[in-house]
This record gives C-alpha cells, sequence and structure tokens, in this order.
C-alpha cells in the first residue's frame, strides 16, 4: 500500500518542512503520494510534483481551503484515506492541529512527532521534552504518523516529474471561521529552521541589552532566541522562546548567552549540533550540554565576539 | 454557560526525569507529582469567564488512576464547582482518553471543553482534537486569547508563522496555551473550601470504551548523551575554534 503525504502551504509554494516530512515519509514506504488541498494553488502542485521522491500529487482544489481550517482539511482526508497504509504529515503547528482529528475518525491511535523511522510499525520518539527516547510499535492496521521535521533532511525538489491527478472536495464545517493570520515578519532567518542561532537570557538584564544579540545575529546571519525567563522578564517577544514550551531548534550553531541552562530551555536546544555557552557563573548548567564554554562576563565577551567575527571574512551567509 | 476543564496528573516540570535502567519507562516511584502545566491554564481561564459573569458552572475532570484525584482537588482549590474522577490503572492513550471524555461530554452537555494543549510526560498534543473530532465539534487549539461571545469564541492561536484568529461557534474544544494566562494559586481558605466540594467516581470499566493500548513501548532509554565540550579561555579562541575546529563559522 502507498503512503500518503498532506502538503502544508500558502497555496502559493510549500512550506518548507513539507519536504522534511517527505523524506520521512518516503523512509516509510517508497510508493509516495502527496495531498495537496488548497485553493488556486496549481504552482504548490507544479512544485510538489517535481520533488523526485514523490510518485504522485492529488490535488483538491476549491475555495473553501483558501485558508487551512483543520474541520475541513480532515474531512478533505478521511474522503480519500481508504488507499492508503499510512498518513503522515509534519508535527508542527499545523500537523499538530490536523493529524489527530483525522486519526480520531479513523479510530487510530496516532504516533506523534516521530525523530526516526525504524521500520514502517516502528519508530523512534522523544518523550518527556527529550528526556527519553521511546521506541514505539503501532499495532493499528492503518496508522497516523506526525514527523519532527528538523529530525530528517529536507528532501531534494527538482528533477522529478509526478503525475497531478485533480480530486473532489470535501463538505465544509459551518462552526468553524478563519478571521485572519498575523505573520511576524522579519529579515531573520526563522528561529526554527535558522542555520544559526543566538540566544540571550536573563543575563541580559533588560530588552535595551538584546542590541548586543542582534548585533551578533547580523553579523553572522543567525536567528534570535530567548529563554523563557527573558520572554516573561519582557526582554523579548514570545515568538523567540527555545525551550519545552517554545520552540525546539536543531541548528548547526547554537550560541546561549547569558542563559543557566534551565531543563525547560535545554530541551529545546541540546539536540543542536555544536552549543556555545557564554556565562559568567562557571557552575550554570548550560556549560554541561555546552561544546565550547566561556565563562565571562557576557557585556564585555560580546562586543569582543563580535570584534572578532569582524576579523573573519569568510562567514558564509 | 457550563464549562468542562480536563486536567492530567503528570511528573512535575521541574523534575529531572530518570529512565528505568530496565528500559520499561522512566522512574515515577517518590517523584514529584503536578497538574499538567498547560491544565492550569486551561483552569484558569475557565474560573476567569466564570468570575466575568459568562459561565454558571465549572466542572474538572480527570482520567487516570486514584491518586489522580489530586489534580481534580487542585481545580477545584483555584474556583472549579465540581470534580470528575474517570478511574483507570495503567497506560492510558490519548484516543482513549478522548472516548472517556466524549462519555462525560455526553453525560454532563458543557458549552465548552478546555484543556491543556500538549501533556509535558508523552508530548502527544492529541486528546483535544480527539474528543473534537468524535464529538463533531470545532475545534481551536493552541489558544492564547479567547473572546467569549453569546453562541461562539473568537480565539487567537499560537502558530508557527505567528498568530492566527478564528471563530467557532459553541459547543467547541479550546486547548490552552501556557501564554493564555497567568495561573493563580490556590489560597489557603480555598483549599480548605476544595475538601468539601464533591467528586464524582466512575470507573472507565463501567462507560464501555475500549482502553486497550493500540501503541506497544518497546524500550525506553536515555537520550544520546553530548560528548562533554571544554572551556575556552578568551573569545579569540573560541572564534578560532568556531572556525577551525567546529567550521560553523
Amino acid at each position: 500500500m502507498s503512503v500518503l503525504l498532506i502538503a502544508e502551504h500558502n497555496n502559493k509554494e510549500v512550506k518548507p518542512f513539507t519536504f522534511n516530512a517527505i523524506t520521512a515519509a518516503s523512509q516509510i514506504d517508497q510508493d509516495l503520494h502527496v495531498l495537496l488541498i488548497g485553493s488556486k494553488a496549481d504552482d504548490v502542485a507544479k512544485s510538489l510534483s517535481e520533488v523526485p521522491l514523490v510518485k504522485k500529487v492529488l490535488h483538491i482544489d476549491h475555495e473553501i481551503y483558501e485558508n487551512y481550517i483543520a474541520e475541513n482539511y480532515t474531512a478533505a482526508i478521511l474522503k480519500h484515506a481508504d488507499k492508503y497504509s499510512h498518513i503522515i504529515c509534519s508535527a508542527n503547528t499545523f500537523g499538530k492541529n490536523l493529524m489527530p482529528r483525522v486519526a480520531a475518525l479513523l479510530d487510530i491511535s496516532q504516533v506523534s512527532d516521530i525523530i526516526k523511522v525504524i521500520s514502517p510499525d516502528t519508530f523512534l520518539r522523544p518523550i518527556y521534552a527529550g528526556n527519553a527516547f521511546a521506541t514505539v510499535k503501532s499495532n493499528d492496521e492503518k496508522k497516523c504518523v506526525t514527523i519532527r521535521p528538523t529530525s530528517f533532511e529536507a528532501a531534494e525538489t527538482t528533477g522529478g516529474s509526478a503525475e497531478i491527478e485533480k480530486i473532489d472536495a470535501a463538505d465544509q464545517s459551518e462552526n468553524t471561521k478563519f478571521i485572519n493570520r498575523e505573520e511576524i515578519k522579519s529579515d531573520r532567518p526563522e528561529l526554527g529552521t535558522a542555520r544559526i542561532v543566538i540566544s540571550g537570557g536573563r543575563g541580559l538584564q533588560s530588552g535595551e541589552n538584546f542590541k548586543l544579540i542582534t548585533d551578533v545575529a547580523d553579523k553572522l546571519n543567525a536567528a534570535i532566541g530567548a529563554s523563557r525567563a527573558a520572554v516573561d522578564a519582557g526582554y523579548i517577544t514570545n515568538e523567540h522562546q527555545v525551550g519545552q514550551t517554545g520552540k525546539v531548534v536543531v541548528p548547526d550553531l547554537y550560541i546561549a548567552v547569558g542563559i543557566s541552562g534551565a531543563i525547560q530551555h535545554l530541551a529545546g536546544m541540546k539536540e543542536s549540533k555544536v552549543i556555545v555557552a557564554i556565562n559568567k557563573d562557571g557552575e550554570a548548567p548550560i556549560f554541561s550540554v555546552a561544546d565550547y564554554g566561556l565563562e565571562a562576563d557576557l557585556f564585555e565577551a560580546l562586543p569582543q565576539f563580535l570584534e572578532e567575527l569582524n576579523k573573519l571574512n569568510t562567514i558564509q551567509k | 454557560m457550563k464549562i468542562l476543564v480536563a486536567v492530567k496528573r503528570v511528573i512535575d516540570y521541574n523534575v529531572q526525569i530518570r529512565v528505568k535502567e530496565d528500559g520499561s519507562g522512566v522512574v515515577t516511584d517518590n517523584v514529584k507529582m503536578s497538574t499538567n502545566p498547560p491544565d492550569d491554564n486551561a483552569i484558569e481561564e475557565a474560573v476567569k469567564i466564570k468570575e466575568s459573569g459568562k459561565a454558571s458552572e465549572i466542572i474538572a475532570v480527570t482520567v487516570g488512576e486514584e491518586k489522580a484525584q489530586e489534580t481534580v482537588r487542585k481545580a477545584l482549590a483555584v474556583g472549579a464547582d465540581r470534580g470528575i474522577h474517570v478511574k483507570v490503572d495503567g497506560t492510558i492513550e490519548p484516543l482513549a482518553v478522548s472516548k472517556i471524555l466524549k462519555k462525560i461530554v455526553e453525560k454532563e452537555n458543557p458549552d465548552l471543553v478546555f484543556m491543556g494543549k500538549q501533556a509535558i510526560d508523552d508530548d502527544c498534543n492529541q486528546t483535544g482534537q480527539m474528543l473534537a473530532a468524535h464529538l463533531n465539534w470545532p475545534q481551536a487549539t493552541f489558544a492564547s486569547k479567547i473572546e467569549v461571545n453569546d453562541k461562539s469564541l473568537k480565539v487567537t492561536r499560537e502558530v508557527d508563522e505567528g498568530l492566527e484568529t478564528i471563530e467557532v461557534n459553541t459547543p467547541a474544544i479550546i486547548t490552552c496555551d501556557l501564554r493564555l494566562n497567568e495561573p493563580r494559586y490556590a489560597s489557603l481558605p480555598n483549599i480548605m473550601k476544595a475538601k468539601k466540594k464533591p467528586i464524582e467516581q466512575i470507573n472507565a470499566s463501567d462507560l464501555e470504551v475500549d482502553t486497550n493500548p493500540r501503541i506497544e513501548h518497546i524500550k525506553i532509554e536515555e537520550p544520546p548523551k553530548r560528548k562533554a565540550g571544554i572551556k575556552v579561555a578568551s573569545v579569540e579562541e573560541l572564534v578560532q575554534k568556531l572556525k577551525n575546529e567546529a567550521k560553523v563559522i
């Protein structure tokens, strides 16, 4: 049987995590079909058909799908789910909202947020905010699985030419209405996908002092993160929060500045490839996960750091 | 308006999780337990709505072993009017919990059901959406702001791109984000009063719900440990290491 991946998009382009989910889905079964539910999203269908790992694109085009509403998406998925052994999507706010609704109506116990495919029915997933890993086997005949996007490489996006099949829409829910979406606009890379993240904690002492972080972020083309303590103290807005209750990030380089390293924060960043900690308290728990620790006053270290970076001319954008 | 709030008892968020040596689970003996943090936000929001005069009754419900009752008692101490404890032993998956909650909803007929967006033990993030599906009710997940109107709610949701606002007709399921509000502490007099509030006990087996797990936990293990790092003496050394050793800048 084939696997069905639900694409996330904005009717103009595919959202990047979909490509990570495609990689994971293809590890479950190579006969991978992608379901695109949208309104006037022909460009998205074309992009998906060019992904070499995708064998077929199923395209539902109807104005009721102009905005993503879980109730409407669920009805559309259920209409076409019969032929598939697995229904898959990314475990971001899109998939977390959607998949359990689908799973419940199929009477399936969903496997959430997997970080590894061990076999088509067995997966590795973090529990307790990544403080333990569980190997789980689903005994349901059909499976609903969500994928932690940062644990899988993004699939190649060009070179393929999958067939695009138009299929029927389902009924619209009358009890949920989309009103608006305020997207946070920024010239910086997105926190969840940035190659480098620099985060500040309570050690910054004020919102103004976050400029020290911003300056380094500009130089490194990094995303800006923060600990919960910094967010709670009002130094920075909560969309920057990294941790169990904020975003989980896995950049190539994570720089924690003035962050002590509470369990909740570590849960959001300790899978980063290289971790740097700058903190004046040499006993801070953050040093236990840092590859490179610098015991120093951040108000002296950050300007120096910027100066040293300026001396290098090899920084990759 | 009647509000049902579902709460779960979990290992306290400040406890360092330890994995059992035989790989069967995590250590829970003699470990501090508390209410799942976003479930506290769910209770708080329900109490605020009642205080504003828009709700008449709050019922707190939990599904779990004998001691899970503590979370219901805590909800009563911060303002819920009465409690329901559905007793079940052993592992119970979100799918089964959602089926049990459906039975409770059918019995109590609330206009709104609140719960946390995710439990911090299994991190599944499923129960609210599954309950909404079983009831064919609208769902507003990851709520960070709620405006209660006559027959609908306007809910602002925390999504990856920023904030999304939707309107759902009641009855509806709302799952709460930690940013929704600041949960209050129970005062001592209210804790005393809560001891007199009723908690109805129901056996899950009497509800005719299949609670058998569908997912086998083959092994629970510690995540791979990071290799020990080094301390650098200066900013210069740090930058050199990042450039020449780690090759990340």
